[in-house]
């Protein structure tokens, strides 16, 4: 049996911060990010992390596949925020997965992203069941950096596996080179980087060709056969100039989204291939290549059950769903880059008690709520007893997943005495259709969103407060408006 | 078959201290304050007081759990004294401890007494706290004014009221309270305003601006409670029998079941049927003769006026905008000027409403004492959120009313 992939999915925030804003910004101490203020860059919110993104592009890749068939969850990220504790494991949990799993995290390299899709592409040959691979990302850059204009933020995911593939693996090929274009150490939060000309003449023109041509070698594939070449770097040219030296048609080098999302990070090979995935047909040749301390080349045939893929957001759809943001200040409060007065209010202790999460970790992590099975009534969060005053039940909840379906604002407020990292704080009441509701947070409400009575509304999985005192993070869902604003400035 | 609370206990004294931000006293003078005028005007000693209730919803920010700090405080000489908290309905729940001790007979003189004080965390509005370890997890990051603001979005949406009639309305219930405040030198705020200073002012939670909110004060009410026969025998002329006294706690339903549209109160509702029925009052609109309701933000004023059954639902604009419930209007709320201006000082606020009450059946409310001789009175204490809350609501009378 083949093995590939079965499905895909991608997530970017909607925020797209204007890279004319962060020039300006910098212009009297570096004039010379000018040369790099086009376009615009994707900005996680607030309560956005690499698990909640990867949370996303998961539910849009799996759309509705069954989850019980999974038998891994893998993530790669750079930007992990948890060290130890696994990370792969709370997107697991938020996609309300059962526990006969195998979960794990790779990290370290601009290379994790392929090397765990092609590790999980390994692993599914060997016959196991399907397996959900994302890769996410959040860079911290500072202020003023190159590295600043350039990335974005972003997520994407593959279900892989055997069976009825949508891309055929043809083959895979890496290139090891411990070579140190930039690093960051041991409790360091920001990237230490050498100078671009070298990391392009030693590193991409070196070393990228050199897995590809292996790539090519080894799977009897010629340069000119390659429909799609996605190579992650933002640098201009460099992707053409690869597609040249290795004889690959210029017209296959993809687009690396530094216009209207910038370079997210290790996930970005695989946000790029999500793309060409979302826009290719039957018979391509996707080759994607990914640069950090050597080389993954992946090589990949569309088949012809890329016309029966369900319908999903990709790449394409949550970068239509956009708000242009001007506020670069925004940016900087949401990175700490900016010491704010957040007031009195903003101390209060945001402790979890591991035991309380832990015992209601389906309710929080998964948003299960319960289903009466007397009368039917669902309602969250899950009680002993039925909330129907004509019913009452006891002991008659069934689990009842509300992460995916949509509900309708009943009452909302946009709060400005209430500490919010990005105020006012929307909230209010929303009542799901086929039953339950919740005094929810709202997420992803834009100046241009006008939240009125009646409004559809969508489950998104995001940070609920952060615990800075102890490094810690409590996740929950939001509500956001389902059919959010794609307007322009 | 119950008989109810109609008639079985009567206030024999009562006090309340100034209401404010207090920055000089600590909650343990603003109890003595209101113990003091409280015990005067009951006219007995303390040795007479046979149990205490000790109502207060925020007790971190000021005296610490339980009742001790009372007992303490009045030096009561080791007599039962229980602390009750719920919400901000804290300071009515130490009144039913009290009358329901008397009515029951285990007691003949109870005592209760509500306070806070809340001007000690370094930021205006109310103290920013934690809500149970396992709400933390999925709560909506909501303030006060944030949980009660939603309710003029479900209204408005369900009784088509436009966004500018219901400001318009809810301006005119702050501006009153102000003028009526005014005429109490015991407020916290005595300041007139205009509907057009309460529409421009800041945002604090949308519809809300700063005017639509109630003031966060220090302060204390008391209440010492009796038997009409004892009250007499102790030479009153004219003790207020309490006539209902009715409390509804919400069950999840309107937080967790689609049958509440998020424009009224459950609680109130289901509080105020009871409490008619136990005060034998068949047309509150036409017996009522003026109230005191949970005025925490002016929609909550607004919609309660609706859910007291006063006015008739969808039309509690109309009757807001003709003054029906100004000082002069058919029947005043808030003659005190509420807890928009009198002040919020959560557990004492339910006592304080009560303590108006209890002066202007008197005719002793002074400059804002209301002409017609008022037969009913009414109070309305609510805590908690629209959605999840308990309300509580107190009637008292004329005697033989």
């Amino acid at each position: 049996m083949e093995v590939g992939i079965l499905a895909y999915g991608g997530y970017i925030p909607q925020s797209r911060l204007q890279r004319s804003e962060i020039a300006k910004a910098h212009s009297w101490f570096n004039p010379g990010l000018k040369g790099l203020a086009k376009g615009e860059r994707a900005m996680a919110n607030w309560d956005e992390d690499s698990v909640t993104m990867a949370v996303e592009a998961a539910r849009d890749c799996l759309a509705d596949f069954d989850r019980d068939q999974l038998s891994a969850v893998y993530m790669a990220s750079t930007t992990f925020p948890f060290m130890d504790r696994q990370n792969a494991g709370i997107v697991a949990d938020a996609l309300n997965l059962n526990s006969s799993l195998q979960t794990l995290d790779f990290a370290s390299s601009q290379r994790a992203g392929s090397g765990g899709l092609s590790v999980a592409l390994q692993v599914a040959n060997g016959g196991s069941g399907p397996i959900l691979f994302t890769t996410s990302e959040k860079r911290l850059t500072r202020a003023a950096s190159p590295l600043e204009m350039t990335s974005g933020d972003g997520a994407a995911a593959f279900l892989v596996g055997q069976g009825k593939v949508i891309a055929r693996l043809l083959g895979s090929h890496t290139e090891a080179v411990d070579f140190v274009d930039h690093f960051r150490g041991e409790g360091e939060a920001y990237d230490y980087n050498w100078e671009e000309r070298w990391v392009r003449d030693e590193g991409y023109l070196k070393i990228v060709p050199a897995a590809v041509e292996a790539l090519l070698s080894k799977t009897g594939v010629t340069a000119a056969e390659i429909t799609t070449f996605c190579f992650p770097v933002a640098a201009r040219g460099v992707a053409a100039s690869l597609a040249k030296k290795i004889g690959m048609p210029e017209s296959a080098v993809a687009d690396n989204l530094q216009e209207n999302c910038g370079e997210t990070g290790t996930a970005h090979s695989m946000v790029m291939l999500a793309q060409a995935l979302q826009n290719s047909k039957p018979g391509d040749k996707i080759l994607v290549a990914s640069f950090g301390q050597g080389s993954d080349a992946l090589l990949f045939e569309v088949t012809k059950e890329i016309n029966s893929l369900s319908p999903r957001k990709g790449v394409s759809g949550y970068l239509a769903r956009r708000y242009a943001e001007t506020n670069y200040n925004k940016f900087l409060a949401f990175h700490d880059l900016v010491n704010l007065e957040r007031g009195i209010r903003a101390e209060t202790d945001k402790k979890t008690g591991l035991t309380t999460l832990y015992r209601n970790k389906s309710m929080i992590q998964g948003m299960v709520g319960g289903q009466c099975s007397q009368c039917g009534t669902a309602q969250f969060p899950k009680s002993n007893m039925c909330v129907n005053e004509n019913c009452g039940a006891i002991g008659t909840q069934e689990d009842y997943p509300f992460a995916d379906r949509v509900s309708k604002v009943n009452s909302f407020t946009a709060d400005r005495l209430t500490y919010s990292p990005d105020p006012p704080a929307y909230y209010g009441m929303i009542q799901f259709e086929e039953g339950g509701r919740l005094m929810s947070d709202f997420t992803d409400v834009s100046p241009e969103t006008d939240i009125k009575v009646g409004m559809p509304m969508r489950m998104m999985f995001r940070v609920k407060d952060y615990d800075n005192k102890r490094g810690f993070r409590r996740y929950f869902w939001k509500a956001a408006p389902a059919g959010a604003s794609n307007k322009g400035e | 078959m119950a008989s109810g609370i109609r008639d079985k206990v009567a206030i024999l004294g009562m006090g309340c201290s100034k209401f404010g931000e207090r920055w000089n006293d600590n909650a343990e003078d603003l109890m003595i304050e209101a113990y003091v005028e409280a015990l005067e005007d009951a006219g007995i000693e303390k040795s007479q007081i046979e149990a205490a209730w000790l109502g207060t919803g925020i007790e971190e920010e000021h005296v610490g759990k339980s009742a001790v700090p009372l007992s303490m405080a009045l030096r009561l000489p080791n007599i039962p004294v229980t602390r009750v908290e719920n919400y901000c309905a804290s300071g009515s729940e130490a009144f039913r401890g009290a009358v329901y001790a008397v009515a029951s007979g285990a007691c003949d003189i109870a005592l209760a007494l509500g306070v806070e004080k809340l001007k000690d965390t370094g930021y205006g509005g109310l103290p920013q706290r934690n809500r149970g370890s396992v709400n933390d997890l999925f709560w909506a990051n909501a303030s006060a004014p944030g949980s009660f603001a939603q309710l003029a979005s479900a209204y408005s949406a369900k009784h088509g009221v436009s966004k500018e009639d219901m400001k318009r309305a809810m301006a005119h219930i702050s501006v009153k309270s102000h003028d009526n405040g005014s005429r109490n030198p015991k407020a916290h705020l005595r300041n007139k305003i205009n509907e057009d200073k309460v529409i421009n002012a800041p945002i604090i939670a949308d519809p809300f601006g700063l005017f639509d909110c109630c003031g966060v004060s220090d302060g204390s009410a008391c209440a010492i409670v009796t038997t009409p026969e004892i009250a007499k025998s102790l030479g009153k002329k004219d003790p207020v029998p309490v006539k209902a006294m009715q409390l509804s706690a919400s069950n999840g339903t309107e937080a967790q079941h689609n049958s509440w549209d998020g424009s009224y109160f459950v609680t109130t509702r289901a509080a105020a049927n009871r409490a008619y029925k136990e005060a034998g009052i068949t047309k509150p609109r036409d017996q009522i003769s003026l109230f005191e309701v949970h005025d925490c933000f002016s929609i909550t004023e607004f919609v309660t006026m609706e859910d007291l059954f006063i006015s008739e639902e969808g039309n509690a604009v109309n009757d807001i905008m003709n003054g029906f419930y100004d000082a002069d209007g058919k029947i005043p709320c808030q003659i005190d000027g509420g807890l928009k201006c009198f002040g919020h000082p959560i557990g004492a606020s339910g006592l304080r409403m009560i303590y108006e009450m209890y002066l202007q059946m008197q005719g002793r409310a002074g400059e804002r004492q209301r002409k017609e001789e008022p037969v009913f009175g009414m109070t309305h204490n609510l805590g908690g959120f629209p959605h999840q809350n308990v309300c509580s609501i107190t009637i008292v009378g004329k005697e033989g009313a």
